[in-house]
């Protein structure tokens, strides 16, 4: 059902705070998780914001698939995102902020109504279409996003620390949820977490980045054994001792 | 490879919104210095000692007005505050927000009706003073009239720096046994004192440029303010270079009471918020609580004087056979149409200066330019520029090639347009800039914009605001007389003109008639702003 699976790439990525220039220079393979990890204001968002098209790069390129999407506005790259909160209009129902995601003037047509249902059916929603974002708990809110990007239907999935607000086992629970439908679609997902067990829960690759610069990038394994790269050990407070699980 | 940033529409329509400002008041002053440099002789010999006089009276009068507003203020806040639950305070700080609600003109007629000579309380004051009471006229009028508008709004002021102290202060206090005068002094008067510039400040602006209540209330040439003396050297005189320098004067005292007014602080915009709750316990002892309930029952005669007396005497008008005229039907029917034309206008030009001043934030390194700040402050800097002073200059200038009553409309509308724009920035800023925040990423991800956008997302959240901030400009914009009182003639009527016209005339009756719709209209329109800015709170 989805359109063919991309991986996105960052080809000498330049973008320049006041007071920090930021250089990314990584590939993230087509239909695969990747964990995007790293201190505070190390630039995870600024990647995401970069391919998402928030944010124009001073130099460089970003490809998603075969394609060269620099320059071009969000809505026209193919790109979900989930943003850590406000992820929906408080004014419009559950239904319709799904709806949006189909089209941006809500004129939907049977099948896209279909869709909706099913988008809904799918992320455990069922019976919530007309209820106002205010009526749903911070987890059922993130499904409606979810939802909404399954309606839209693009093949890369970007999330911003999209769970960071709810506890241990509902993220887990929606962590299973998003490792489902990535299968089912053949997503390409990066998602920001500052949860190494997140990480090791449903991501099959890591992309660890310092001060603007990505530090390592690789399979998860390499990252947690004991010759895992010095920073991130350090960084998830493992320095050294592979001994006792990180926290 | 990369495309230039596109125009971003919202910043475009702020630039046009602020050339718009800027056509009406550049023409305005276009037309002063034209006809100072034509008639330049003229202009410098009507700098005589009687327009000095004149700008002497106008900041003398605004200065004694701010006294007289502002030293009660403090004491009537202070007892607000000291007493945070008593039945009927909620109803006294809805009282105190009542003037700002009600126009000038009524206003003046409410306390001409009680004061004046033939008022209510003639008998009293004449029995007081032990002969015929001559009436409240030249400068004791304008005073009281100045200090029943502003002594409320200071009051309101003050109450709202009271309210920020922390809970925790006066708990403290009550705790260690603090009395009323060491707790004024360590906790209040700090408070107060900050927040006294600032209030005065604004207050003495309100003074220096207030129309009306002069016109109405002030008396001959003794007690004349510039502003009046504008009107009085165009509509009577037909002297426009006495006009221009007489305006020339007023903007250099506006100019300089308003650099005084910014460094101290103050806000040019004033505040119409209102703030009911108080999370204090009760403090005040027995006298202080007998004293503080005798300050704000005088307070509250004083304000609400002045209303009963516009109901009554309004109630006694032939009411029936004035809604039958045909003069008043017509004034009202011009009157709410241009007030809707200017509402709209208002809350058109305000939307787009938010949304241009939010774009621009936003752009990277945008901030801090010259476009940010005029849109930023530009538009609470319109305030100082007093409505007579554009009238009087587009007057001058149209003159010259038109019939200058027939453009009356639309100066009517522009310029109530633009001096309502401040407050309805204020009543749209808040939700708009909450609401960018929630859905600019979100709306650019999914590819909502330009009329959808509208539709789904910015009407339903912001018609609230654009609704409050519309019934406050058209209350503002009902009851204004500055414009008008160059502009009208027996085409062109709104209800403060024709109520003008008909106080002139001595028609008393048929003018309280005429006091008590228009103040009705207004206040109507008032209490639907605020309801509508409450439940967008809640």
């Amino acid at each position: 059902m989805s359109k063919e699976a991309a991986g996105i790439g960052l080809e000498h990525v330049r973008f320049s705070y006041p007071d920090m220039t930021m250089d990314f220079d990584v590939e993230v393979p087509s239909g695969s998780i990747t964990a995007l990890m790293g201190p505070s204001g190390s630039g995870k968002s600024t990647i995401l914001d970069l391919i998402a098209g928030f944010r124009e790069p001073d130099s460089g390129r970003i490809l998603i698939g075969n394609d060269d999407v620099t320059g071009l506005p969000p809505d026209r790259r193919p790109v979900s995102m989930i943003f850590q909160e406000n992820n929906l209009f408080g004014h419009i129902d559950v239904a319709k902020n799904v709806g949006l995601g189909r089209s941006p003037s809500l004129r939907l047509t049977e099948t896209d109504h279909a869709d909706v249902a099913d988008a809904l059916a799918r992320t455990g929603l069922a019976g919530m279409e007309r209820r106002l974002p205010r009526e749903l708990s911070g987890g059922e809110r993130q499904r409606v996003a979810l939802a909404r990007a399954l309606v839209r239907d693009r093949p890369v999935l970007l999330m911003d620390e999209p769970f960071a607000s709810l506890g241990p086992a509902l993220r887990n629970e929606m962590l299973d949820l998003v490792l489902e439908l990535q299968a089912e679609r053949a997503l390409t997902v990066l998602f920001v977490t500052h949860h190494p067990d997140d990480a090791r829960r449903v991501a099959s690759r890591i992309i660890f980045i310092e001060a603007g610069r990505i530090a390592a990038a690789g399979p998860v394994s390499d990252f947690f054994g004991e010759d895992g790269p010095a920073a991130f050990q350090h960084y998830i407070g493992n320095e050294g001792r592979f001994a006792r699980k990180a926290t | 490879m990369r495309k230039a940033p596109p125009t971003n529409p919202r910043i475009l329509a702020g630039i046009a919104a602020l050339s718009a400002v800027a056509l009406l008041i550049g023409g305005a002053f276009l037309g002063l210095i034209l006809e100072g440099w034509r008639e330049w002789r003229n202009a410098v010999d009507a700098f005589d000692p009687y327009l000095f006089r004149v700008a002497g009276f106008t900041i003398w009068q605004a200065a004694l007005s701010t006294i007289l507003s502002v030293a009660p203020a403090l004491l009537l806040a202070r007892a607000l505050s000291r007493h945070p639950s008593f039945p009927g305070r909620a109803l006294i700080l809805r009282l105190f927000a009542l003037p700002l609600a009600l126009p000038a003109i009524v206003a003046a007629l409410g306390l001409l009706e009680l004061f004046g000579r033939a008022g209510y309380l003639s008998g009293l004051f004449g029995w007081i003073a032990g002969g015929p009471w001559q009436g409240i006229y030249g400068l004791s009028g304008i005073l009281i009239a100045h200090v029943f508008f502003n002594l409320p709004l200071a009051t309101r002021l003050f109450l709202e720096a009271l309210d920020i102290v922390s809970p925790d202060y006066w708990r403290l206090s009550s705790q260690l046994g603090m009395g009323a005068l060491p707790s004024f002094r360590i906790i209040e008067w700090p408070v107060l004192r900050s927040a006294l510039p600032g209030a005065a400040g604004l207050v003495f602006m309100l003074c220096v440029t207030s129309f009306t209540l002069v016109l109405t209330l002030g008396g001959g040439p003794r007690a004349t303010t510039l502003e009046v003396a504008i009107y009085q050297a165009l509509r009577f005189d037909f002297d426009p270079a006495r006009a221009v320098a007489l305006t020339a004067l007023q903007v250099v005292i506006t100019i300089a009471a308003l650099a005084v007014l910014t460094r101290l602080g103050a806000n040019a915009a004033g505040d119409a918020n209102l703030n009911v709750a108080s999370p204090r316990l009760p403090v005040a002892g027995r006298s202080e609580t007998i004293l503080n309930a005798v300050l704000l029952s005088l307070a509250v005669l004083f304000v609400l004087g002045p209303l009963v007396a516009t109901v009554a005497s309004g109630v006694q008008a032939d009411l029936s056979r004035l809604a039958g005229e045909d003069s008043v039907r017509n004034a009202a029917a011009t009157s709410v149409v241009l007030a809707l034309a200017a509402s709209l206008l208002s809350v058109s030009l305000a939307l787009a200066l938010v949304a241009a001043r939010r774009a621009v934030s936003l752009r990277r390194g945008g901030s801090g330019s010259l476009l940010d700040r005029l849109m930023d402050t530009g538009a609470g800097f319109i305030l100082v520029v007093p409505p007579i002073v554009v009238g009087a200059g587009w007057f001058i200038l149209v003159r010259r090639f038109a019939d200058v009553f027939a453009i009356a409309p639309a100066m009517i509308v522009s310029v109530n347009a633009v001096m309502a724009m401040p407050f309805a920035v204020r009543a749209i800023r808040p939700a708009y800039d909450a609401a960018a925040e929630r859905h600019d990423r979100l709306c650019a991800a999914l590819g909502i914009r330009g009329w959808a956008r509208l539709r789904l997302v910015d009407w339903p959240v912001l018609k609230r605001a654009l609704a409050m901030a519309a019934a406050f400009a058209m209350a503002l914009s009902l009851g204004d007389l500055g414009v008008v009182a160059l502009f009208g003639s027996d085409a062109v009527q709104t209800l403060p003109y024709l109520l003008l016209t008909r106080m002139g005339s001595y028609r008393t009756a048929d003018a309280a008639g005429l006091a008590l719709l228009l103040g009705l209209i207004c206040l109507g329109l008032m209490v639907l702003a605020e309801r509508l800015g409450r439940s967008r709170a809640r």
